[in-house]
């Protein structure tokens, strides 16, 4: 009777499938011509009944996936931990001679995480969604969109073959671009839009790529088969090492535009146009742990390759640390949380890359609760504070925005890595991992704990500045100060409570916990090299004495942000002032996106207009006007034949006569 | 008789000087006497073939020949005077109206 | 015999014909025609088909000619006005691509041969008169219609009021 649900397992991308076609048709017919009559006549909008409509429609569909997905992992779990995969196959999509790719989707362990929190987290976050866009005109169109992504980014993660998961990717993508670009009439906003989509495509290029390249060599894209086919092709000599390498190299450029990597995280802090919720959802919850997900899922094929483990630990570790500095410079409080997000899906990358890839998708997991928790916050203050955004004009929120203030303080303490919540358990099992795990050394190590301590730094500068201190807000706002309504804060206390036991699903034996995820996750990551079950068990006092390292560090980040921000409130300034160019660097980003215009945008700007006016109009054009004038030459020439004179044209017959006969006897 | 041959290469002279003077001359009068020349030399290639074989095929088919070498003559002759009515001349190159 | 006879005729049309294609008025080439198409009727006759010279010299010469003889002077262009007649490349070219056409004809009559003559009789009214009206009925009918028709060409094209 359990196990009969999971034939009900295409309901979890149905349901907000079904929203997206219900909303939508609302948009289309109601809305739309609403917001289009107005636009004409202007005045106030006619409170619409649609609203009401779309405000149950759009959390629902998603809360009933998550029903769904719930007991499905239920049934799932029903079953011995060998044969947790259970497939479904909706339709043959493509069938191309000995290939074949069907729509089908897939849940096992690893699924069952990502459907959770997709559905979990998305549920909460539409919910918040009603109260926050209440004000909007174009209400429906949010939900459309939101909905939309929620279906394809759980297409992407259900799917059971690449090209399904490619079909979600590309969806998630889109929606992406639809969401930041949702107030398109702002410039920036649509801006920001283009900018995501088109840096993404860079890295769809690479995915693209991997994908052929792995096709080309197993001859098929489906997991299970895929995955089943290493030990035989690496025997024969087919899957070699540098091939493994290249698919690896090409599928992780693709997870670096997802996730936000370095090279191409720019896009990332630019998407906070979009509104609040959609950066909770999206660019911090789930969208940008696509990335994560599909190394995680392609895990025995990085196993392959060194090089490949390598490259991702380290562009891992480095985006970490380096997007960590830029955040304690920042003073838009989305833009904070935007640069901790790529700091935080670096610390994912880097478990990856050392082979830890349950403390990866353990990270995401927690990560989803409270990086989440943190952004709804932020869009708490922001719409208690009538749209400011800028950190330098909030102060002394504490007690005018109770519940808020509560509820981000335990996710900050949560992404610090305070003993006991959720953040702790998987960022510390990531530290250990890589220094401990054979694929990881002490560097990494090193920069990961450095980089925690400078996050811990700027999220308590986060905290102490919104919440606490004078008041720096302008007179205007301050009078309308108020609490968010219940559709905002319940979430975030729910939000609240998974970021403080996610982690206890988590705890490792050396705490006297018993690792539950891991166990859930190892049949997934079952050629997984770091496991906490190899050959030598690592001394307990070295991994206490590095967890200990990793709190204290923490602790040193938080007393010094106490100390800048609370304490000598001055001080930050006269430090700026004391290093300006280093200050002007950090604050700008690195001017990355200075650089990336100069070298590579302008660049090609340049060959664009090249080729148009030199290639194009010069050349084709002329090609083409060459041709014509040619035959218009050759027509002005030839007509002259034509004269007119009946003798001319004798002699032509004449002339043909001759030449045949001649021809005749010639032969 | 003789062997036609000698014959042949008449009807060819004829022939090809009544080509001459229709590519050649721009008077419609002579361009049309002209081609009464190549008419006959083709009549005296009939005639001296057909006497050889001893078929009088060759006589009907000059016969037929004469018969619409006159009628086309005629016509043509027709044809020009309604021309000359019309443009005032005779000179083939001023009679040009389907050129380029 | 026949073959000096043929040699005088067969100057003469040569000759004739030359002079057609080359005088300035036509009326000097009508006349030159005329004796063109004589010496081509004598050969007729040298070449026994006596028929074909009668209606030579009947037809042709004393019908055709004798029209053009009167459209010429129906027309009368004045010496002056006669058409200015200039040795163009295109004219030399013209008589050079005739000469080889008369060449690759001689050689095309050399290379195919002709089967043996018989003596039979070809060209005399009876034998004629007997194709025409048998063999070839329905070609001599359907001549007469096209006769009918050039004459109505004729009147109606020559006419000034339709």
């Amino acid at each position: 009777m359990v196990s009969g649900i999971l034939d009900f397992l295409w309901l979890v991308p149905a349901l907000p499938l079904l929203g997206v076609i219900l909303n939508g048709a609302i948009a289309l017919f109601s809305e739309r011509p609403l917001l289009l009559a107005e636009a004409a006549h202007g005045g106030h909008p006619a409170p619409a009944p649609y609203r009401k409509l779309v405000a149950f429609i759009g959390p629902a569909v998603v809360g009933a996936a998550f029903v769904v997905s719930l007991l499905s992992v239920i049934a799932l779990a029903a079953r011995s931990p060998h044969d947790r995969l259970f497939v479904q196959v909706l339709f043959p999509w493509i069938q191309a001679g000995g290939f074949s790719a069907p729509a089908a989707l897939q849940l096992d362990p690893l699924s069952s995480v990502m459907i959770l929190v997709v559905t979990g987290v998305g549920f909460l976050i539409h919910v918040y969604s009603v109260g926050y866009m209440s004000h909007e005109k174009a209400f429906a169109r949010y939900f459309v969109y939101l909905n939309l992504f929620t279906f394809t980014m759980l297409t992407l993660v259900l799917g059971s073959n690449y090209l399904v998961m490619f079909v979600g990717w590309e969806g998630v993508g889109l929606c992406s671009y639809l969401l930041i670009g949702y107030w398109y009439e702002k410039k920036s906003a649509s801006d920001a839009g283009k900018k995501a989509f088109i840096v993404n495509r860079i890295g769809d290029f690479g995915f693209i790529l991997g994908l052929f390249l792995l096709f080309w060599t197993f001859g098929t894209v489906d997991y299970t088969e895929v995955f089943a086919k290493i030990p035989l092709l690496s025997a024969s000599g087919v899957l070699t090492t540098e091939i493994a390498t290249a698919i690896t190299l090409l599928f992780f450029l693709g997870a670096t535009g997802k996730s936000a990597q370095i090279p191409l995280y720019v896009w990332l802090p630019d998407a906070m146009e979009g509104p609040t919720p959609v950066s909770a959802l999206i660019h911090a919850a789930t969208m940008v742990t696509a990335g994560v997900y599909m190394v995680a899922r392609s895990n025995a094929l990085y196993l392959l390759s060194p090089v490949s483990m390598g490259v991702v630990a380290v562009v891992g570790a480095a985006t970490a640390i380096f997007s960590a500095t830029i955040g304690i410079t920042q003073n838009d409080i989305k833009r904070v949380l935007a640069y901790s997000t790529v700091s935080q899906l670096g610390y994912m990358f880097l478990a990856c890359g050392v082979g830890a890839f349950t403390a990866g998708i353990f990270h995401l997991m927690t990560h989803a609760f409270f990086k989440a928790l943190l952004f709804l916050g932020s869009g708490s203050v922001i719409h208690a504070l009538s749209g400011e955004q800028d950190m330098r004009k909030m102060g002394s929120l504490k007690k005018h925005l109770p519940i808020t203030f509560t509820t981000m303080f335990i996710a900050t303490l949560a992404i610090a890595g305070i003993p006991g919540l959720s953040g702790f358990f998987s960022k510390d099992e990531i530290l250990w991992k890589a220094f401990s795990s054979p694929h990881g050394n002490i560097v990494l190590w090193a920069i990961g704990a450095l980089a925690a301590g400078v996050t811990a730094f700027y999220m308590f500068r986060l905290v102490f500045l919104t919440f606490f201190g004078a008041s720096r807000m302008e007179p205007q706002v301050e009078k309308h100060v108020h609490e968010s309504p219940g559709s905002m804060t319940v979430p975030l206390m729910f939000l609240a409570v998974f970021s403080v036991i996610g982690g206890w699903v988590g705890i490792p034996e050396v705490l006297g916990g018993h690792n539950y995820f891991e166990e859930w996750l190892a049949p997934v990551f079952a050629q997984g090299a770091a496991g906490s079950h190899g050959a030598a068990h690592p001394p307990v006092a070295l991994e206490l004495g590095l967890m200990a390292g990793s709190v204290l560090v923490a602790l040193c980040g938080i007393g010094l942000a106490y100390y800048l921000y609370r304490v000598r409130t001055e001080k930050p300034k006269k430090i700026a002032e004391t290093v300006p160019v280093l200050y002007d660097v950090v604050y700008n980003k690195y001017y990355v996106d200075e650089i990336y215009d100069v070298v590579i945008v302008r660049r090609i700007v340049d060959g664009s207009v090249w080729l148009w006016k030199t290639f194009d109009a010069a050349f084709i054009d002329g090609i083409v006007n060459g041709v014509a004038s040619l035959v218009r030459g050759a027509g002005d020439r030839l007509r002259r034949v034509q004269t007119g004179v009946v003798g001319n044209y004798a002699f032509s017959l004449l002339l043909g006569a001759v030449l045949i006969v001649g021809y005749i006897l010639a032969r | 008789m003789m062997e036609p041959s000698a014959y042949l290469l008449l009807s060819g002279i004829l022939f090809g000087i009544g080509v001459v003077g229709v590519v050649a001359r721009k008077n419609v009068l002579i361009i049309l006497m002209s081609v009464e020349i190549m008419l006959n030399g083709v009549n005296v290639a009939f005639i001296a073939v057909g006497s050889h074989l001893g078929d009088p095929t060759g006589s009907v088919f000059a016969f037929m020949v004469m018969t619409v070498a006159a009628a086309e003559a005629a016509v043509g002759l027709a044809i020009l005077i309604a021309i000359y009515r019309l443009k005032e001349t005779i000179d083939v190159t001023e009679l040009s109206v389907l050129k380029w | 015999m026949e073959r000096i006879l043929f040699v005088i005729f067969g100057a003469i049309a040569v000759g004739g014909a030359i002079l057609v294609v080359t005088r300035k008025h036509p009326m000097s080439s009508a006349l030159y025609l005329i004796l063109t198409l004589f010496a081509v009727a004598a050969l007729f006759a040298l070449r026994q088909a006596h028929f074909l010279a009668a209606i030579q010299v009947i037809v042709y010469a004393g019908a055709v000619v004798v029209l053009f003889i009167f459209v010429i002077m129906l027309v009368n262009v004045p010496e002056n006005k006669l058409p200015v007649e200039r040795a163009t490349a295109l004219r030399l070219l013209g008589v050079v691509a005739a000469g080889l056409f008369i060449l690759e004809g001689a050689v095309l009559a050399r290379r195919f041969l002709l089967p043996a003559g018989s003596g039979a009789d070809a060209g005399s009214v009876q034998a004629v008169g007997k194709a025409l009206f048998t063999d070839y009925l329905l070609a001599f009918e359907i001549t007469s219609v096209l006769l009918l028709a050039a004459v109505i060409g004729a009147i109606t094209l020559a006419k000034k009021k339709i």
